[in-house]
Order: structure tokens, then C-alpha cells, then sequence
């Protein structure tokens, strides 16, 4: 058989759910969003007995807001089918019966061309009722998000869903077994689920083989900053930084010098010059004192001070904080207008000390969601890396780089 | 909810602990004393972990050196669990998230209403933190004006969420929320307006800090420890809710919420906490007027001549009769009553009532149905709501109807293995479920948001669903004829829902003035009884002494008036029968009686009538019991010492009262003037009563029903470690300078001898028994969360037990079902059947008094369904002719939708509109008069 949909064809006809989990977590396919969490896994959690409470729910997380990225945007615009291919066998494998796209507001190319694709899938039976005459019947929903960048948090998506106010929940309990509506639920990044259909269709030992490492499959990297080539390359997983810098993006624009690098957007540490023949996976990556995140890294070169760089960044996470909980929506403001008086020459020798308590205290668990501690990780550890350039400032009483 | 009486062992700082399983470990720290600080989690709320400054470091066993951090409020303290509360970093943590908090914290506390019990401050001084490192502009709010009750100063918002959380999700309030994000959220209204919940005022309490205050406290500004307590209970309803009155130079300042597991919990309504007004009030009655024959006005006379003047009416009449009232405490009532005779006592209230609450009296008193407490309806799993707009006649019962119909769906989050603590995922959990809750009334109601189901018609109608429950539940039941299929169908649900349960919940009362609904309500109750249910059976009573009232016994006023004659002395005590009684006839028979005598504290139509007024305390000053609809008998203290000379002027400063300065503390506890009356009268040893214990023996000993009463509190001569119980904080100031402009020589305080508490600061500084309590503080904890301190388990019943005692008990076996099925509800040609309307600001009398609840209580008004007022050919707002009575009103209509055809509505107990005996058949006409 030719055509797109074949292995929504064949899980539906073929193989059990339980079968389609078990498959993917043979792939050791690994979340895309960020966060890396076995996808199979997270499959697992969900109630699957006769007694399980419905509707069951499967949700694409297309609400792509993390600084530096634009994968998904890829993905959506580019190849729509193959998201909602791979949400139908995702919503097979957990029961799901109803699914939503959860996408970003600013992505309106994509909405418009989700839409149709989900209106075509619905009118060749791969949506609605008894999919490819089986007994698996599935609804599909665009949901049009109405902004901010805690409805890409996992809960947060899921009151923003709801339509109240984009706040986190707290986990336990896990959405697989309350979720949306109180039901179980599993919400997956797009590139994730984009990964689905190859795996049913070619394998869980093919999907493995992709990679460079034993952690499986491929990997839209993307890089954006100064470089010749800005852009985003489908590359097997593990691909180094180096390859993806020099070769893809074709190193930093003349005139320019490498200096640094922010791996997986914009809440991932830096990395240096000596870790660019680090793999791009999650275990290399966090060996290396950073993480993979969204794998699009933010280049910095040595005309760009990094000073203003964290600070744009911390403005931004201390907008999007939700405000629920003291130390983000508090300590962000604060850690911002920190920096903005650095960058300003309004810079105090204590300051540094303050920034630095803050990157201990917003650590995981300090707050109430991952916000906070991911918005510490680029300023952390360019304190560390370029603490002359913090301190010049101060001493100086203004940017040396402008 | 399955109890859980398994218990589990957990370490503090390697201490080994045992707690009940299933808590959090905030909940568990707190209750075994740890002075662990938090904000956002709160006993009634549960937890949600949005402040974290109940960080604790936890440990995965002996070995782990490391730990991570932890909110104590979000975990549970279950077996083996390992967390330091001291650990360096948990400690610096905790200091953090104040130091946090104070970045935009405006440091106001010296014109902050909070300071002094503000949880903010003692939360500072806790953690330890103090220095302010933050050198950038804080962020700032425009404020709202949230209507009379409560004050916004956001500013000092330190964005705990607790008070969207109660007005939204605990008391079901729509028009309050939470907007915007980062460090610009703010909590209030879409734009300025009077807050609609009837539990706004809790506002004041739940917010940690001064953003939301007490408006009318404002006027007459007084700090915590300024403020002289007593334990009391609220005078504006039956339900009888501890109160703790606030008392400074005279005036009574503020009305706080006094926590008793058993009723009130942690909250109180807006009638309640704010009615407190008329205690100021220049209506108020301060020494004995006299009427000298044929002269129009009363004048002022001494204490001694005005007992002498009584003695002389009731010497010289061959009748005297004595009219009690609903709103007057068990020993007033009782000295009336010993003085003219049981069989010249009357109720204070209409003959029809007096009949109602008797049968109310007869069913809790020989039916096997238990009269709950409002915690026990807080926890009734199914409950059915016969004919009472509870959130206006009872409104904290609706708040604990709001409470139960969370109950049942519980299981839901059991099942998912989510704690009950776990507030935001419980509710996630549970979505729209609600147990069953069916309401049936003459009109909509606030709590229909909440139900399963609603009923409207008129009384019979209601009746006769009530009855078809009965007998769907019990064949033994009545059964009624041609109930309409629909109606039938709903019986039938109800009934099935209702059985379905352990704790079914049946609630009536005797608003709509029916025999027949009550007896209805009894035999839904009954037949749940039979089937095996422990049903509860609750009646809603309008006044904070209807049931002791009732107990005592005595025809109404109806019965009374028909009894005046020209040889009559009526003493009438706290009760303007012009409220109960039909104003021609009451005329009549008060301008015909020998002497009109009033014992009341605020001036009226009656005192008006009357030719001898006597100053009676108000429970502000004065010590007595009530009993509230439960049946539980309650002490109230007084906060306030009648014979103080002290009072304030509209600054809140003190000045002295001339008027008293003459004869020296006039006003008195009504039943002291009737016991010198009696005493004077020297009938052998009865009414000799020096002090409260003394008449409330008397009374145990007259009415057996009583004897708990003597179990409530402890006597007058109780002392710890031979110390009263100061009414004052130790830290009350003043107590020299406020009187200097008038003597430099310090008065003797005054003398209560009455109560184990004393009007000073000295005294017994340790934690007295719960019914003694006169506010709530401990070390460290300045502000109401020093209940804590106070409760075995957080959350649970005050140590020592809650204060109040039963007094009636149902019977194992009942009598037989009520058989008397009432007809249906057939509509008039030109007749309508008038029902009353209760609202919460407006049908009460003494809260009208304060002038922020007189400014929410409705116009007089008519109301109708469009269908009868489209049949009149009258519009919303236009006047109607009503004749009722054989008097005629004119009225403006208002529609509501809801009433059923043939029926009507009339708002009860407004100034405005004249005593209308309700339910009952009345003419309705366009007004002819218009323009």
C-alpha cells in the first residue's frame, strides 16, 4: 500500500494498544519539549482497565514559546499529517477519545493549515467515528491557545485547556490519571509524536538505529544567533555541537568570534568552546552541565555581551511568570532589575550575590513549577563563565562592549 | 468519608512523632505545636502550595545527609517519613520567601489596620528575616471601593490566593476573582461594587494581611490588643454562631468570629458581623422613662423609682401578663415568667408561630430524627431543603449546604488515591460533581447554583412534594392522590438519592408559615429513620432565642392581646410587638390596658406606646444563654459593663455619659429589674437570684428540658490558680489616661458577678476552657491563626470540647407518620397567596440598626411571576393595591420569575412595610391611584 496514514491503518487493525505502547517504549523514543521523558513510559501510566474513567484525552503541546525555538513551527506548517498521523496512533495506544491540538496563538500559518489537514483526515475516516472501519473511533480539536508561555507547561496547558487561568498543578497527581477534566490524559510535544508513525511503520531497532547514541531516533536541531546558516536539520540523535555550529550553520559570521552557546533554548546553560564536541543527547548534554531542551541553540559571539543576553532572557521569564507562587513571581522581577541596573551602570559589587542566592533558591522544588528554575540555568551559569563581564560592568559603570 | 484510624509514625529532626495517617505534614507539624510558618493553606481550604514559606527539608532515610526541599503543606506525613523543620536551608528558605514578599510589601504597619494581628508580621518575626536588600520601586494597585462591609488596600497583597479561594470556591461568590500575572496579580472586583457574597466579610479574617479589612471597625479604629473580648454569640439569627465583640471606651467596636467546631467553624455572615451597630446606636434606651398620665412624652427617672413605679402597676392590676420574646435570653425570659406566672406568660412571637415551633418541638423531641449541628450538615451526604430560603434566613447553613455537597463526590478523589487536603487536585478531580442536594421553595434561592434539583410552589404544594418523598421512602406514609407525573418523578428521584446514603439531610423551618410542610419534613425524616438512615432533620428558627423561647412554653401574642383588657398591666420584654402583631388591633388593646410596661435596649413603636421603659443590656452587656436551632445552649459574656461610664463619640474617643452620671449604670440585664420586682413583691424565696448560676439553677430546676444549661461554662466562682479570666489583653493600654480628663483617680474596674472573667488585664494568662475563651492569641501568633494553639488537631475541635450543650435528643422509635395530607395549591381569580420573603439585610430587626446593612435592604416591595403580573396589566416598578387583613398596602411590583402563579411574595420584617401575618390569601389590584 502506498500513501500517508499507514500506520494509523495498521495499529488500528493490527496491533492492541497495549502492543503500540509497548513498541515505543522499545524505541526509547524520548519527549522533544524538553523535559526528555520516555514517551512509552508516560503511555504506561494511563489507566487502561474496563473501569478506566472516560473520556480519555491525548494532546499535542504545539504551544512551542520556549525563546530559540522554532521546530514545531516546522512541523506544523510543513507536514500537519504527520502530526495528527501521529496523534491518532498515541490516542490509540492510551484509548484516548478525544484529542486536541494545543497551539501556539502566534502560529497562525499553522492553525490555518491544521485545520484543514484535521478537516481532510476527518473526511478519509482516519478521524471520527470507527477509523479505518475498526472499532477505535477518535475526535479532533485545534485549540487556538490564547497566549503566554506557561500554557506550554504540561499542567498549565491543561487549566489553560480548560479555559481558566494558566497556572500549574501540582504533581502527584500525574495528568495521566487525572488530567484534563479530571481524566487521564497524555500531552506530548509535536516533534514527539511526529516520531510515532515512523517507529510503527519502520520499527522500534530502526528508530534506535537513527541515532548516535543508544538513546534512539533523530533530532530537529536548530541554531539561531550570528551564524551564516541560521536554521533548523533533521540529524540523527547525538549529532555533535560542533556539526550542527560549523557545519549546518556554518560557524559564527565573519568578523565574529565564537564565544558561547544556549544548547536547547533559552532556559539551558551555556556551553563553551570546550564542549563543542559534546554529543547533542540528553546524557551528554547534562554530563556536560547543560541540557538538550528543545536541541535549538541560541549562538552567542563575542561582539554580543552576555550580560544583555541573560538579561533579555530573565526579562522575558519574569513576564511570563504566572504568578502563583512567591519565588518565581517575586525573585524574577527582582533578578531582572538586577541585571537591567547592571546593564544600565547602576550595577552594585553585592548584586552579584543576589543573583546568585537567586539561582540557588529558584532550584526544582523551591517553586511550584519548572518555570523559575529553568529561567536560573542561562544566568547560573553565566555567572559562572562570565563573571568579568558581570563585573566590568559594575566596576565600569557601563556595557565595555557598546 | 471513611474516618481513618490509622496512625503513622514520621521524624522531625529525628524525633519520632505519631499522627493519625492521611494528613499533611503542615497539618501535623502545626497540630503538635511546631511553629512552622505558612500562609496559603488554611484549616477550611486545604492546601494548594502556591507561597512556599512552608518549606521543610525532607529525607529519604537515615543516611540521606543531603535532603531536598519540600512544602510540608503539599506532603503527606506518611509512615517513616523524615523532614528537619531547623535545617539551615529550609530556615533560609523560609526567610527568603518573606524577604521576597517584603519587596513590594508596603511598610504601612503603623497605619495598617492589620498590625497587631497580622499573620504577615508574625510570619516575619518567625522566619527571622528583617533587613531589606531590595532597592527598586515597588509595584503598586488602584484600589476599589468593595461596599460597606470591606475595605481593599492592595498594595499590601502578598498574593496567597486565600481570598479567591474562599469567596470563589468555599462560599460559591461569582463576583470576585483573581487578574493578571507575574507581580502585577490582583484580587477584586471587574470594577469598584459592593461585593455580593454573603460571606464577604470573612475576607477580613482569611487575608493574611491588611489588604482586605473591616470597614466599619475603620470608624471607630481600634488595634487587637486595644480591644477589650469576651466570648458571645450573634444575636441576628437562629443559628446561633460564636462571636468574640470588641469593646473599647464604651462603644462596641467590632464583631470577630469565634471558632466553635461544632457550629460556626472558621467563618460568620455579613448579617452577623456587621449588624453589631445597634449597640451604639442613639436609639439606644439608657435610663427609665416614665409616662406621667395623659402627657405625651416619657421623662427621664432614677433606677429606684422606675422598680418602684412597677411594683405599684403590678400591685394595682388583677392582671398581669408578661410577653416574652424570641431574641431575649433564657434567664430574661425565665424572671418574666416567674413574675407574672406561667399561665400569664406569653411568647414573644405571633400565635402562629407559637403553634409552628411547637410542633417543631414535638417532632425533634419525640421523632427519631437528630436535630444537627452545622458541622453535621456540613458532612450530610444527600439533603433535601423543604420550603426555607436558607441563605436568607440561616445564611451560614447555606454556607455548610455549599460544604456538603462536596462530600459525596469525595469518593471520586479517593479512588484516585488524592488526599482531601489536596485542594486544587481534589477539585480538578471532582469537576461539576456535587452530591445531591434538592431544593424546594416558594422562590429561587442563592444555593440553586449548587443543586441537584429545584421545586417551586406555593407552601401545599411543597408540602405535598414532601409528603410523596415520605411515602416513596415508606409505605406506611401517607400517601397523596394526583400528584402531577413530573412531580411524582421528582419525589421518586429524591427519595432514591436521599436513601442512597448513610447521613441524609432533611431541612425545613417555618418561614412559609405551614403546619403541613413541617409535617412533611418529619416524615421524610421518619421514613429515612426506618430505613435504617441516621437521618438528621434540621429546622431553620428566625431568632438567636427562638427555640429557648419555645421551650418555655406560653400561647402567643395574639392570644395575649385577646386577653388586655382595662385591667391589664402588660410588661413586655425586648420586643416590638408591632413586629409580630396586626397594627389595628394592637392599637386597640395597648391604648386600652391599665400600664404598658417595656424592658428593652432600643427605642420602638411599643416603647413609644408604653407608659414605663426600662433600660435593658444588650448582649454586649450582658451575660445569658441561647438557644439556637440546633437546640445547643450557648453562653454569651458581656464585653461591654452596662454600669461603665464610659462611652465614645464619633471619633472613636472617649467621653463620659452625663446621662448616666446622674443615677450611675441604669442600664441592667432585663431579668435584674424583674428580679428586684420580684423580690419586692417578696413571694417567698423565688427570684431571690444575686447572680447568673443562682437564676439559672432556678431555671434547671423549673424546667428540666434546661438542666445542660448549667453544664455550658463554668460558674461564676470558677478561677485557675485563683485567678479570673481577663476580658483584656495583657498588653491594653490606656487603662490610666481614659478617664484623666475626668479624674486622675483609676476607677475600680467594674464587677461582672456573673462570670469567672474579669474587666481588666489581670488574670489567668494560660488557655482558660473553650466556653471562656475571650479571643484567641498565643505567643508568636498575633492574629487569628493562633487558633491553632488552641485545637488538638488543626482544624478540629477546641481543646477540652466545644462549647454549648444539647438539648434535645431524638427518640429511638418515632411516633406514627404525620397523616394530615393538605390539598394542592388552587390559584384565585382575584386573590393571590401572599408567601414572605426573607433577606438577609433587611428582614432581621436589630442588624437594620447598623447603617451599612440598612443601605443593602431592599425597598418595600410586591412580587409576582410576569405571568400574574402580565394578568394585572403591571409592569416591574409600577404600584399594586394589596388588601390583606382588612388593611391595604400600596406596593411596587417586582417580578420574579420563579414564584409560582397564584402566589406572591412580601419581603418580611422591613421598617416600611407593617406586620403582615403570612402565609395568607390576599387581593391584588392594579392601583387606581397612580399619578
Amino acid at each position: 500500500m502506498a500513501g500517508g496514514y499507514q500506520a494509523v491503518r495498521k495499529v488500528v487493525r493490527e496491533m492492541t494498544p497495549q502492543a503500540v505502547t509497548a513498541l515505543i517504549k522499545d524505541s526509547n523514543l524520548k519527549g522533544r519539549g524538553g523535559a526528555g521523558f520516555p514517551t512509552g513510559l508516560k503511555w504506561s501510566f494511563v489507566p487502561m482497565g474496563d473501569d478506566a474513567r472516560h473520556p480519555k484525552y491525548l494532546i499535542a503541546n504545539a504551544d512551542e514559546m520556549e525563546p530559540g525555538t522554532f521546530k514545531d513551527r516546522l512541523l506544523l506548517e510543513g507536514d500537519p499529517h504527520q502530526l495528527i498521523e501521529g496523534m491518532i496512533v498515541a490516542a490509540y495506544a492510551i484509548h484516548a477519545d478525544v484529542a486536541y491540538i494545543f497551539l501556539r496563538w502566534a502560529y497562525r500559518l499553522a492553525a490555518e493549515r491544521l485545520q484543514r489537514a484535521v478537516a481532510e483526515a476527518y473526511a478519509n475516516n482516519y478521524l471520527g467515528p470507527n477509523i479505518c472501519g475498526s472499532d477505535y473511533s477518535l475526535e479532533m480539536y485545534l485549540h487556538v491557545s490564547a497566549g503566554r508561555y506557561m500554557c506550554g507547561e504540561e499542567t498549565g496547558l491543561l487549566n489553560a485547556l480548560e479555559g481558566k487561568r494558566a497556572t500549574p498543578r501540582a504533581k502527584p497527581p500525574f495528568p495521566a490519571v487525572s488530567g484534563l477534566w479530571g481524566k487521564p490524559t497524555v500531552v506530548n510535544n509535536v516533534e514527539t509524536l511526529c516520531n510515532v508513525p515512523h517507529i510503527v511503520n519502520h520499527g522500534a531497532e530502526w528508530f534506535k538505529s537513527l541515532s548516535h547514541t543508544g538513546e534512539g531516533g533523530t533530532k530537529i536541531y536548530g541554531a539561531s544567533g550570528k551564524v551564516k546558516h541560521p536554521g533548523a536539520w533533521e540529524l540523527p540523535l547525538g549529532t555533535t555541537v560542533r556539526e550542527i555550529l560549523e557545519e549546518h550553520a556554518g560557524g559564527v559570521r565573519d568578523g565574529l568570534k565564537f564565544r558561547g552557546l544556549i544548547p536547547g533554548g533559552a532556559s539551558t546553560e551555556f556551553l563553551l568552546e570546550q564542549h563543542l564536541d559534546v554529543k547533542m543527547d540528553f546524557e551528554s548534554v547534562q554530563k556536560a552541565g547543560s541540557r538538550l531542551g528543545t536541541g535549538t541553540m541560541i549562538v552567542m559571539d563575542d561582539k554580543t555581551c552576555p550580560v544583555g543576553l541573560v538579561l533579555n532572557l530573565e526579562r522575558f521569564f519574569a513576564q511570563e511568570s504566572c504568578g502563583w507562587c512567591t519565588p518565581c513571581r517575586e525573585g524574577l522581577p527582582w533578578t531582572a532589575k538586577v541585571l537591567q541596573a547592571i546593564e544600565n551602570g547602576d550595577g552594585q559589587p553585592i548584586d552579584m550575590q543576589r543573583l546568585a542566592l537567586h539561582t540557588k533558591l529558584l532550584g526544582p522544588g523551591h517553586t511550584f513549577c519548572a518555570l523559575a528554575p529553568g529561567a536560573m540555568e542561562p544566568l547560573q551559569s553565566a555567572l559562572n563563565y562570565f563573571k568579568d563581564d558581570f563585573e566590568r560592568h559594575i566596576r565600569e559603570k557601563r556595557c565595555p562592549l557598546r | 468519608m471513611p474516618i481513618e484510624m490509622t496512625m503513622v509514625t514520621f521524624y522531625i529532626d529525628n524525633q519520632p512523632y505519631v499522627v493519625q495517617a492521611g494528613r499533611n505534614l503542615l497539618h501535623a507539624c502545626l497540630s503538635l505545636g511546631f511553629n512552622l510558618p505558612y500562609f496559603c493553606w488554611h484549616p477550611a481550604l486545604g492546601s494548594v502550595g502556591a507561597c512556599r514559606q512552608c518549606a521543610v527539608k525532607q529525607f529519604k532515610d537515615e543516611q540521606d545527609t543531603r535532603g531536598k526541599i519540600v512544602m510540608a503543606c503539599m506532603t503527606p506525613a506518611a509512615d517513616s517519613t523524615r523532614i528537619s523543620i531547623t535545617d539551615p536551608e529550609a530556615h533560609q528558605f523560609r526567610a527568603s520567601v518573606i524577604e521576597w514578599l517584603m519587596m513590594n510589601h508596603p511598610h504601612d504597619c503603623p497605619v495598617c489596620d492589620e498590625g497587631g494581628e497580622c499573620h504577615l508580621q508574625d510570619m516575619t518575626v518567625m522566619t527571622g528575616h528583617s533587613y531589606r536588600e531590595f532597592r527598586f520601586p515597588k509595584r503598586t494597585f488602584r484600589n476599589q471601593d468593595l461596599g460597606p462591609f470591606v475595605n481593599h488596600e492592595m498594595n499590601r497583597c502578598i498574593e496567597c490566593y486565600r481570598c479567591v479561594r474562599f469567596y470563589r470556591d468555599y462560599a460559591g461568590g461569582r463576583d470576585f476573582d483573581v487578574f493578571a500575572a507575574h507581580d502585577h496579580v490582583y484580587f477584586g472586583r471587574h470594577e469598584s461594587g459592593t461585593l455580593e457574597s454573603e460571606f464577604s466579610g470573612n475576607l477580613v479574617e482569611v487575608c493574611p494581611t491588611g489588604v482586605f479589612t473591616d470597614k466599619t471597625l475603620k470608624k471607630h479604629y481600634t488595634r487587637k490588643w486595644d480591644l477589650q473580648t469576651a466570648p458571645s454569640v450573634c444575636v441576628h439569627c437562629g443559628l446561633g454562631c460564636n462571636t468574640i465583640p470588641g469593646e473599647r471606651y464604651g462603644t462596641l467596636r467590632q464583631i470577630r468570629n469565634r471558632f466553635n467546631h461544632e457550629v460556626n467553624g472558621y467563618f460568620l455572615c455579613d448579617r452577623g458581623r456587621y449588624g453589631y451597630e445597634f449597640v451604639n446606636s442613639e436609639k439606644r434606651i439608657r435610663e427609665p422613662l416614665f409616662r406621667e398620665d395623659g402627657r405625651s412624652s416619657l421623662e427621664a427617672i432614677s433606677p429606684d423609682s422606675a422598680t418602684e413605679k412597677l411594683i405599684e402597676f403590678c400591685a394595682e392590676s388583677s392582671a398581669v401578663i408578661g410577653i416574652g420574646s424570641p431574641r431575649a435570653s433564657l434567664e430574661a425570659n425565665f424572671a418574666l415568667r416567674t413574675l407574672v406566672g406561667p399561665e400569664h406568660f406569653f411568647q414573644g412571637v405571633s400565635d402562629r408561630e407559637t403553634s409552628l415551633s411547637s410542633l417543631v418541638l414535638s417532632i425533634l423531641k419525640e421523632g427519631p430524627a437528630r436535630s444537627p449541628s452545622l458541622h453535621e450538615v456540613e458532612i450530610a451526604d444527600a439533603v433535601f431543603v423543604l420550603g426555607e430560603d436558607v441563605t436568607n434566613v440561616a445564611p451560614m447553613l447555606a454556607l455548610a449546604l455549599r460544604q456538603s455537597v462536596r462530600h459525596q463526590p469525595m469518593k471520586i478523589a479517593e479512588r484516585l488515591h488524592i488526599p482531601e487536603w489536596d485542594d486544587a487536585a481534589v477539585r480538578e478531580a471532582v469537576q461539576q460533581q456535587r452530591g445531591p442536594l434538592f431544593i424546594a421553595t416558594t422562590d429561587s434561592t442563592m444555593l440553586d447554583d449548587v443543586a441537584t434539583a429545584t421545586y417551586r410552589g406555593a407552601p401545599n404544594d411543597l408540602a405535598l412534594l414532601g409528603f410523596a418523598v415520605a411515602q416513596a421512602l415508606n409505605s406506611d406514609a401517607p400517601k397523596v392522590a394526583n400528584l402531577p407525573d413530573e412531580v411524582s418523578a421528582l419525589a421518586n428521584r429524591i427519595a432514591v438519592e436521599l436513601k442512597d446514603t448513610e447521613h441524609p439531610l432533611v431541612i425545613s423551618g417555618m418561614s412559609c408559615g405551614s403546619e403541613a410542610l413541617i409535617q412533611s419534613a418529619a416524615n421524610v425524616a421518619w421514613a429515612l429513620c426506618a430505613a435504617g438512615r441516621s437521618a438528621a432533620l434540621c429546622f431553620t428558627t428566625a431568632e438567636c432565642n427562638s427555640v429557648g423561647a419555645a421551650l418555655m412554653g406560653g400561647s402567643g401574642i395574639d392570644t395575649a392581646i385577646e386577653s388586655m383588657s382595662e385591667n391589664t398591666t402588660v410588661i413586655v420584654l425586648e420586643n416590638d410587638l408591632y413586629r409580630r402583631a396586626d397594627r389595628a388591633k394592637l392599637d386597640a388593646a395597648l391604648a386600652a390596658v391599665k400600664h404598658l410596661v417595656v424592658i428593652d435596649h432600643l427605642d420602638s413603636e411599643t416603647v413609644q406606646k408604653a407608659g414605663l421603659v426600662l433600660p435593658a443590656a444588650t448582649f454586649a452587656e450582658s451575660d445569658g444563654t441561647f438557644v439556637n436551632n440546633e437546640g445547643r445552649a450557648q453562653r454569651f459574656y458581656q464585653v461591654l459593663s452596662a454600669k461603665s461610664r464610659i462611652g465614645s463619640d464619633s471619633y472613636g474617643d472617649p467621653f463620659e455619659r452625663s446621662d448616666q452620671l446622674r443615677s450611675g449604670g441604669v442600664v441592667k440585664e432585663s431579668w435584674r429589674w424583674l428580679r428586684d420586682v420580684i423580690k419586692a413583691t417578696d413571694r417567698s424565696d423565688a427570684g431571690h437570684w444575686t447572680n447568673l448560676d443562682e437564676i439559672d439553677g432556678a431555671l434547671a430546676a423549673a424546667l428540666p428540658v434546661f438542666a445542660p444549661i448549667l453544664k455550658i461554662a463554668p460558674p461564676a466562682n470558677f478561677r485557675i490558680a485563683g485567678q479570673k479570666i481577663p476580658r483584656q489583653p495583657h498588653r491594653y493600654s490606656g487603662r490610666t489616661a481614659m478617664l484623666a480628663q475626668l479624674s486622675v483617680h483609676e476607677p475600680k474596674p467594674p464587677d461582672d458577678p456573673d462570670s469567672p472573667l474579669s474587666f481588666s488585664m489581670e488574670g489567668y494568662e494560660g488557655e482558660p476552657p473553650s466556653s471562656l475563651i475571650p479571643r484567641f492569641w498565643s505567643p508568636g501568633w498575633n492574629s487569628i491563626q493562633s487558633l491553632n494553639k488552641f485545637q488538638d488537631e488543626v482544624g478540629g475541635p477546641l481543646r477540652g470540647g466545644d462549647p454549648g450543650q444539647r438539648l434535645i435528643e431524638p427518640k429511638q422509635t418515632g411516633p406514627k407518620f404525620f397523616d394530615e395530607v393538605p390539598d394542592a395549591f388552587q390559584r384565585r381569580n382575584d386573590e393571590w397567596f401572599l408567601v414572605p420573603l426573607s433577606h438577609i439585610f433587611g428582614s432581621e430587626e436589630l442588624s437594620l440598626f447598623s447603617p451599612a446593612i440598612a443601605a443593602r435592604a431592599p425597598q418595600r416591595y410586591l412580587a409576582m411571576n410576569d405571568d400574574d403580573a402580565g394578568r394585572l396589566a403591571v409592569t416591574e416598578g409600577e404600584e399594586v393595591e394589596l388588601r390583606l387583613g382588612g388593611n391595604i398596602h400600596y406596593l411596587p411590583v417586582k417580578i420574579r420569575h420563579a414564584l409560582a402563579k397564584g402566589t406572591a411574595g412580601l419581603p418580611v420584617g422591613l421598617r416600611e412595610l407593617p406586620f403582615v401575618d403570612l402565609a395568607a390569601w390576599g387581593r391584588i389590584a392594579k392601583c387606581n391611584h397612580n399619578e
